[in-house]
């Protein structure tokens, strides 16, 4: 037997919560900052060692145990007693969940150091600078709880704790109000999310109470799942339109619930707006936050809830469709926008639809590789845009930029291999992960329409190739569009933003290697069984096992490959050989660009039929007859005047004002009391 | 032979005492003064009732009420020497401002 329990685990998370908290009370105590190195130090030091230290337990865990049976577990004290049934707060680390930690906090790290270089400027006089490291720190532990939890209760904690730090890091530059509105809309926007994944929590724990089994704890929920795979919930008839009316398989539905958290956490049709929004905060956020990691937790979620997924396969369809859908419709945005974030932001929601996609086919650890590939790559071309905005002074649009390459070379570099990444040519590791996924799609014989799944899949290929060589040619080629008085003062930025760059090319270009797909490693190197992370992530989420010829995959993959260099090409034709053709083009399919450019009217046609009609019923109904009506008037004026009207009538009357009757009454209370007491009246 | 209930009865001569005292007089002096004789009623029962169970817990609470009673003696002359000042009398029935 071997000893699963590993109590170093807790201080993953909690280090970066020391950072958070240290630098927390200091400001809510001390008018000034810490010194600068301190903040520094507690800021960036706490992640990094969060960093080694889960680098040294994964390789225990990859070491200790065989194959099966990896998994250790840190439990810290029962956090709910009722009955039967115990929450513990304990932590689990498994295949699945040592990937996370290490994306989380390697790549956290990296954004750590490049915001030193990226905050320091506009905070030198307030307090913004510990403020932002307290608020990225208190992410990183709130991440690593959503992803370390051994339980769907200490998932549900890290999940709302994240969206929270969103919240405060999206409207950090809190004095603009529409920062402010930005991280108010991805709150309320989640909010709809997490309804679903709460009421996911109640199905899924009261079908298993009802089995016996009163459990969220996952392994235990893994092992007893098919106890109630057979339980059907009978629909109302109001829903006799949804398909397989009048009863739904339990898992069907809990799977459904958990998937519109996902939506919302990791921005789908139809919660996919706030996302965009959230470029409001600073760079480092967007980047972390908003495309490493937070914005994955989605994605992990239905790779860790597999084994009910796998049960559901309604659930699962639809989770494929949702992602294939969303990749699609965010990638032909991305096609036209202007502001360089923004480019970026719907990138980020497509690729979120291509891990769902992947997902969707139980594919789970295609989505995990993607997942992965996605935080290096996505890091990057966040981070490299950071540095073209500084560069830029704070202009975040690409009609602004243009001619960069030569005033900034080693971003230019940077990017150009996380645009490259992105496209998914060879050998960069997103080449890898997306032909995981195509061929996972085109595999997936038992999900419905998967071909119609797979064309989309390639469409989005082709399109992600494009709308991102669009970005790098309009950013880095050509003329300089800046205004003359910035030209001259356009430099590269200094090392500690270049480093973390340099570090995330590097891995958007090795990366691949982690799950290089057999037919490649056997075919090229020699290596059988070369995809290690799928076989290292088979015991925590099983994925679907296609058996396939290395000649379909090959063949598969050079299709992906060709239609990502047609983007490669429509783009460089477009925007860098032919520039004068993209108004003619925009001119002869003005009305389809005007509707692309809005963004589909998605943000107006929410507008109009669900923020409006909401904001006037809480205005007509809930402000003016619950809130003043009933409760001011009634309740809180009506029982002061209840009160009022019985003192004055009669009440009064017991204060006469002569000592000796207070005295007497006092008496006669204690007399009775005594009698009480002593006779048992 | 004197016995323990020989005590209780002086003990609540000297309580009722002070209670009728407090009830009947009106001078605010005499009714300090009673305020005392029905501490004093109850310390003495505490010490009879101490010495009759032979430990001392009686007799330290008794220490305790002397205390408390001389803190009191403090305030209670303190606010008597207030009320004269600003009414001139020390009849109680004067004092009767804070009414309906």
């Amino acid at each position: 037997m071997f000893d699963h329990v590993n109590e170093s685990l807790r201080w993953i998370p909690f280090l970066p919560l020391i950072g958070a908290m240290v630098s927390g009370i200091w400001l809510i105590f001390a008018r000034n900052e810490l010194p600068r190195p301190l903040v520094i130090a507690l800021g960036c030091l706490t992640p990094i060692l969060a960093f080694a230290l889960s680098m040294w337990c994964v390789f225990q865990l990859a070491t200790t145990f065989p194959a099966g049976e990896r998994f250790f577990t840190d439990n810290l004290y029962t956090w709910i007693s009722a009955g039967d049934f115990h929450a513990e707060l304990s932590f689990l680390l498994d295949p699945l969940s040592a990937v996370m930690i290490l994306v989380v906090t390697g790549v956290g790290s990296l954004i750590h150091i490049y915001s030193i270089g990226y905050m320091d400027e506009d905070h030198r006089d307030d307090r913004g600078f510990q403020r932002f490291f307290c608020y990225m720190n208190l992410f990183t532990f709130l991440m690593l709880m959503l992803v370390l939890g051994d339980n769907l209760l200490v998932l549900f904690v890290g999940w709302e704790g994240v969206g929270l730090c969103s919240y405060l890091l999206i409207g950090f530059w809190y004095l603009d109000d529409h920062n402010a509105m930005c991280g108010q809309k991805a709150f309320v926007v989640n909010r709809i999310g997490d309804f679903g994944f709460l009421l996911g929590i109640f199905v899924l724990f009261w079908a298993f109470f009802q089995a016996g089994h009163p459990t969220i704890e996952f392994h235990a929920m893994r092992e007893y799942v098919g106890e109630i795979a057979q339980r059907e919930v009978a629909l109302p008839a109001w829903l006799g339109f949804l398909p397989g009316f009048p009863t739904w398989s339990l898992l069907t539905l809990a799977g459904l619930l958990f998937f519109l958290g996902a939506c919302g956490k990791s921005a789908q049709l139809p919660l996919y707006v706030w996302l965009p929004d959230a470029m409001a905060g600073p760079t480092p956020v967007s980047a972390l936050i908003h495309a490493a990691t937070m914005v994955t937790a989605g994605v992990y979620m239905v790779c860790r809830l597999s084994f009910i997924y796998s049960l559901a396969p309604g659930a699962l369809a639809t989770v494929a469709w949702v992602g294939g859908l969303t990749a699609l419709f965010a990638a032909t945005i991305a096609l036209c926008q202007k502001d360089i974030k923004k480019i970026l932001a719907y990138s980020t929601v497509s690729q979120l639809g291509y891990m769902f996609l992947a997902a969707g086919v139980a594919s789970y650890s295609a989505a995990i590789f993607h997942l992965v590939t996605h935080a290096f790559f996505k890091a990057l071309l966040f981070l490299g845009a950071g540095s073209v905005i500084l560069g830029v002074h704070h202009e975040q649009n690409i009609d602004l930029m243009g001619g960069l390459r030569r005033r900034m070379p080693w971003t230019h570099l940077t990017f150009l291999v996380g645009v490259l990444t992105i496209a998914g040519l060879p050998p960069f590791a997103a080449f890898f992960s997306k032909d995981e996924i195509l061929l996972g799609v085109n595999l997936a014989h038992d999900v419905p329409g998967h071909m119609v799944l797979w064309g989309m899949a390639l469409v989005t290929a082709a399109l992600t190739a494009c709308y991102m060589l669009r970005l790098y040619f309009l950013t880095f080629t050509g003329e300089c569009r800046a205004p003359i008085q910035v030209r001259s003062h356009i430099r590269e930025q200094p090392t500690v933003i270049l480093g973390p760059l340099f570090v995330l090319a590097g891995l958007s270009v090795l990366g691949g290697l982690a799950g290089l797909p057999n037919a490649y490693g056997e075919t090229f190197f020699g290596i059988p069984r070369s995809n290690s992370l799928y076989y290292f992530l088979e015991e925590s989420a099983a994925s679907a096992h296609h058996e396939v010829t290395h000649a379909r995959e090959f063949l598969l993959a050079g299709g992906a490959v060709l239609i990502a260099l047609a983007g490669v090409a429509t783009a460089a034709l477009l925007y860098y050989y032919r520039t004068d053709l993209v108004p003619k083009l925009t001119a002869v399919v003005r009305p389809l660009y005007r509707l692309v450019w809005n963004k589909y009217y998605v943000d107006e046609l929410y507008q109009k039929t669900i923020v409006r009609p909401l904001l006037r019923v809480s205005d007509a109904f809930f402000y003016r007859t619950v809130d003043v009506r009933i409760i001011d008037r009634i309740g809180v004026d009506g029982t002061a005047k209840v009160v009022r009207d019985i003192a004055d009538r009669g009440l009064k009357l017991a204060q006469t004002g002569l000592t000796q009757s207070y005295v007497f009454v006092m008496l006669l209370g204690s007399v009775i009391l005594i009698a009480y007491f002593v006779r048992g009246l | 032979m004197i016995e323990p209930w020989h005590y209780q009865v002086v003990s609540a001569l000297l309580f009722m005492t002070g209670v009728l005292g407090v009830l009947i007089r009106r001078n605010v002096i005499v009714m300090a003064m009673c305020i005392e004789l029905m501490l004093n009623g109850a310390n003495l029962s505490l010490v009879a009732f101490s010495r009759m169970w032979g430990n001392h817990d009686g007799q330290i609470f008794v220490f305790m009420v002397i205390v408390v009673a001389a803190v009191e003696v403090a305030v209670g002359l303190a606010i008597i020497i207030r009320l004269i000042a600003n009414r001139d009398s020390l009849n109680i029935e004067d004092t009767n401002l804070l009414k309906w």
